[in-house]
C-alpha cells in the first residue's frame, strides 16, 4: 500500500472513531461534553424536505438562513438546548429518553490541508439512525443523511458545520430534544 | 356509545364546570366532529403569500379531507378537494407549486387550476378517451374537481367552509376580528402586510386536537409547563424568560372570549392609544430600532381609534394564532380522537428588512414547532394526558373547569365578549360550549342568533 492511501485509510478510522465518539456521548447523555466538540461558529442546519415535482428538486428542501427548518441555528442556541436538558424539568425529556445513535455509510469526501499538508478540514457524508424510546411504548425512529465539515483545532476535531437531511415530511415525532 | 342528541349537553357541563373525558378520546365522538364541526364551520387553509403566482398551488387539508389552495390564471383563489371525480386519486401529491393542470395519474384525467376539466381539443388533456370511450355524452362541466363553495382572503389568510348556508367570515368571527387584525395588520399598524415564511411546520401528535386549541385560547395557568425554558431564557432580550415584556401597567393581558361564538385570546382590552414603547429586541439593535420605528408609526397611524393588542388566540374549531412573540398562525387538523397533525405558519412584516425577518425567523424556530424548546413540552403534556384519559375508569371523571366560572364579566367595545382577569378557565368554558352547539347539530339561525336576529 502505497503512502497517500495509507494516510487516506488513517484518516477515514480517525474521522469515523470521531463520529462515534460523538454518538457515544449523545447516547450517554454527556450533553455538555458533545457541546464542546462544537466549534463557536458552528452551523447547525436541518432543513424540511417537502414533496415537489420532478423539476423542482432544488425546492426539495427548505432553505439555510432563509425558510423555516426544523432546526436552524448556531452555538448559542446549542447550548440552550443543552441547558435545558440539564435542567430536570424539561417535561419532553424527563424522565430521560432512551436514545441510541447508529452512524453509518460514513465517507470522506473532501479535504482541505494546512499549511504542513496534514488535513485541518474534513467534509463526511453520513447516515444516521435515531432511535428514541420513551416511557414506556413511545417510539420514534429518525433517519437520514448528514453532511459534515469537521476542522481540527489544537490537535482534535470539531464538528463546524452539520447538514441534517431527516427522510421525513410530516414530522412523525412529536418533538425533537435530541441531537443529531 | 350511543350517540343521542342530548348527549353533548351532559359530556360538556358548563354550570358544573365538568367536561367529559369521552370529548378528547372517544373514536365515535370523533367521527360525529368531522361530520357536524368540521364541514361547517370555517377553517383556516393556508395564506396568499403561499400561491402568490397565477397556477400556483398549496395542498392543504380541511378536517379529514386533503385540499389545493389555488391561484387560477384570473387570480381567484380556490380550495378544491384533492381527489380525482373518476377513481378518487389523490391529483395533487406535491405540497406546492406551480402547475397549468392537474393531471391524474390513474387514468389522465386533468383539471385547470380553477378545478374545471380541462376542454381542450384533442384527447391527450382533460378527459382521456372522451370521444372514442364516452362518445362525447361525459358531462365535463358537471365532473371538475369539488370546490369549496366558500372561501374568503382574509389580510392574506385564506379560509373557507363547505357549509354553503354559514354565516359570512367576519360575522362568524364576529369582534374576535380585532385581534385576528392585531396579528395580520402589519406592525405600523397599516391594513394586512404580514407574509409567511417559506415552510410550514407539519407534525404528528399523539393528543386530542382540541388540546392545542384550549392551551392557546387562554390558558395562562399552564406556565409551569415552560419553566425549563424560562429558566434558560431564549427571549429576545436579555434574561430569563421566552418573550419580551408585554405586559405593563394598565395594559395587562387579559382573558377575553366570545361566548357565542367560541372563539378566544389573551390579550389587550380595547385602548385608544398606544402603551408607553417598552423596549424589546434588545439582544439585536437592527430589530429593536425597527420595533421602535413600527412602534412610533403606529401611534401616529392609530391616532385615538380603538385597537387591541394580542398574544395567543383560537378561532374556533382548530386555528390558533399569536400576535406576538412568535407570530404564528397554527391548525390542528383531526387524524383520530388521540392523534392530530399541527401545523404552523410564521408570519412576518412583509416589507421589514432581511436582517429583521432572519432574527424573528430564528427566534420563532427556537421557540415553536416540534424542535422549539417552549412547545416540545406543550406536546409531552398533551400527549400523556390523552392517553392517560383512555383507562376506563379515568374516563369515569371528568376534567375540572372550575377556575374562575361565574366571574366574567362584559367588555366595554367589544361586542358579546366577557374577560375573566388574567387566569381563568372561562375560554375553556366558551370554546367547549361552542363544541358541544356544533354537535348537537344545531342550525346556523340557532349558532349565530345575533346576526340572523
Amino acid at each position: 500500500m502505497d503512502d497517500t492511501a495509507l494516510k487516506a485509510l488513517l484518516l477515514h478510522r480517525e474521522v469515523e472513531d470521531f463520529l462515534l465518539m460523538e454518538a457515544d456521548l449523545l447516547d450517554d447523555r454527556r450533553f455538555a461534553d458533545w457541546l464542546a466538540l462544537c466549534t463557536d461558529d458552528i452551523r447547525y442546519w436541518m432543513p424540511m424536505a417537502r414533496n415537489v415535482q420532478f423539476n423542482k428538486t432544488a425546492q426539495e428542501y427548505t432553505r439555510e438562513q432563509m425558510d423555516t427548518c426544523w432546526i436552524d441555528e448556531g452555538k448559542e442556541t446549542l447550548t440552550q438546548r443543552v441547558k435545558q436538558l440539564a435542567t430536570g424539568i424539561h417535561w419532553a425529556e424527563e424522565p430521560q429518553s432512551r436514545v441510541s445513535h447508529l452512524i453509518t455509510n460514513i465517507r470522506i469526501t473532501e479535504v482541505t490541508p494546512d499549511a504542513a499538508g496534514n488535513p485541518a478540514e474534513v467534509q463526511v457524508r453520513s447516515r444516521f439512525l435515531v432511535y428514541r424510546n420513551r416511557l414506556h411504548d413511545e417510539v420514534d425512529i429518525y433517519v437520514g443523511k448528514r453532511r459534515d465539515t469537521l476542522r481540527k483545532l489544537d490537535g482534535a476535531w470539531k464538528i463546524a458545520r452539520r447538514e441534517i437531511f431527516l427522510d421525513q415530511n410530516v414530522l412523525l415525532a412529536k418533538n425533537i430534544t435530541t441531537f443529531f | 356509545m350511543t350517540i343521542t342528541p342530548d348527549m353533548y349537553e351532559r359530556l360538556v357541563n358548563i354550570k358544573t364546570g365538568e367536561i367529559s373525558r369521552e370529548i378528547f378520546v372517544n373514536e365515535d365522538i370523533y367521527a360525529q366532529e368531522l361530520e357536524r364541526i368540521f364541514t361547517r364551520a370555517w377553517l383556516l387553509v393556508g395564506h396568499e403569500s403561499l400561491i402568490p403566482n397565477p397556477d400556483d398551488f398549496f395542498v392543504s387539508r380541511m378536517g379529514n379531507d386533503s385540499v389545493i389552495l389555488t391561484r387560477d390564471r384570473q387570480n381567484t383563489i380556490h380550495v378544491l378537494l384533492n381527489s380525482c371525480m373518476h377513481r378518487g386519486m389523490k391529483v395533487c401529491r406535491y405540497d406546492q407549486g406551480n402547475t397549468r393542470a392537474f393531471s391524474c395519474p390513474y387514468h389522465g384525467w386533468s383539471y385547470s387550476t380553477d378545478g374545471r376539466l380541462v376542454e381542450a381539443p384533442g384527447q391527450l388533456v382533460g378527459v382521456p378517451g372522451f370521444e372514442e370511450h364516452y362518445r362525447c355524452e361525459l358531462d365535463k362541466k358537471a365532473w371538475g374537481l369539488v370546490r369549496c363553495p366558500n372561501v374568503v382572503n382574509y389580510k392574506g389568510s385564506i379560509w373557507a367552509s363547505w357549509d354553503e348556508n354559514a354565516p359570512s367570515f367576519e360575522d362568524y368571527l364576529g369582534d374576535m376580528r380585532l385581534y385576528l387584525d392585531a396579528a395580520l395588520d402589519h406592525r405600523d399598524g397599516s391594513e394586512g402586510g404580514s407574509e409567511v415564511i417559506g415552510g410550514v411546520h407539519k407534525w404528528r401528535v399523539k393528543c386530542n386536537w382540541k388540546f392545542a386549541v384550549e392551551n392557546f385560547i387562554g390558558d395562562h395557568y399552564h406556565n409551569i409547563s415552560h419553566r425549563s425554558v424560562d429558566l434558560v431564557g431564549i427571549g429576545p432580550s436579555a434574561g430569563r424568560g421566552r418573550r419580551d415584556m408585554e405586559s405593563t401597567g394598565s395594559f395587562q393581558n387579559i382573558i377575553i372570549g366570545f361566548p357565542a361564538l367560541g372563539h378566544g385570546v389573551i390579550g389587550h382590552l380595547p385602548r385608544y392609544e398606544e402603551p408607553p414603547y417598552a423596549p424589546a429586541y434588545q439582544r439585536h439593535p437592527a430589530v429593536q430600532e425597527y420595533d421602535r420605528q413600527v412602534y412610533e408609526a403606529r401611534v401616529k397611524r392609530l391616532g385615538n381609534k380603538m385597537r387591541v393588542a394580542t398574544g395567543a388566540a383560537s378561532i374556533f374549531p382548530n386555528m390558533s394564532f399569536h400576535g406576538r412573540q412568535p407570530r404564528t398562525l397554527a391548525v390542528f387538523h383531526p387524524i383520530s380522537a388521540t392523534e392530530m397533525e399541527m401545523w404552523r405558519f410564521y408570519l412576518v412584516d412583509k416589507d421589514a428588512p432581511q436582517e429583521v425577518k432572519d432574527v424573528l425567523r430564528h427566534y420563532y424556530l427556537r421557540y415553536s414547532g416540534p424542535g422549539g424548546m417552549t412547545e416540545s413540552d406543550d406536546m409531552e403534556n398533551w400527549m400523556y394526558a390523552s392517553e392517560a384519559s383512555r383507562g376506563t375508569i379515568a374516563r369515569r371523571h371528568p376534567y375540572n373547569y372550575q377556575m374562575g366560572n361565574g366571574y366574567a364579566k362584559p367588555v366595554e367595545g367589544l361586542k358579546g365578549a366577557v374577560q375573566g382577569g388574567d387566569t381563568t378557565e372561562e375560554n375553556a368554558r366558551i370554546l367547549y360550549n361552542r363544541w358541544a352547539q356544533f354537535m348537537a347539530g344545531k342550525s346556523w339561525s340557532e349558532l349565530m342568533p345575533a346576526q340572523t336576529a
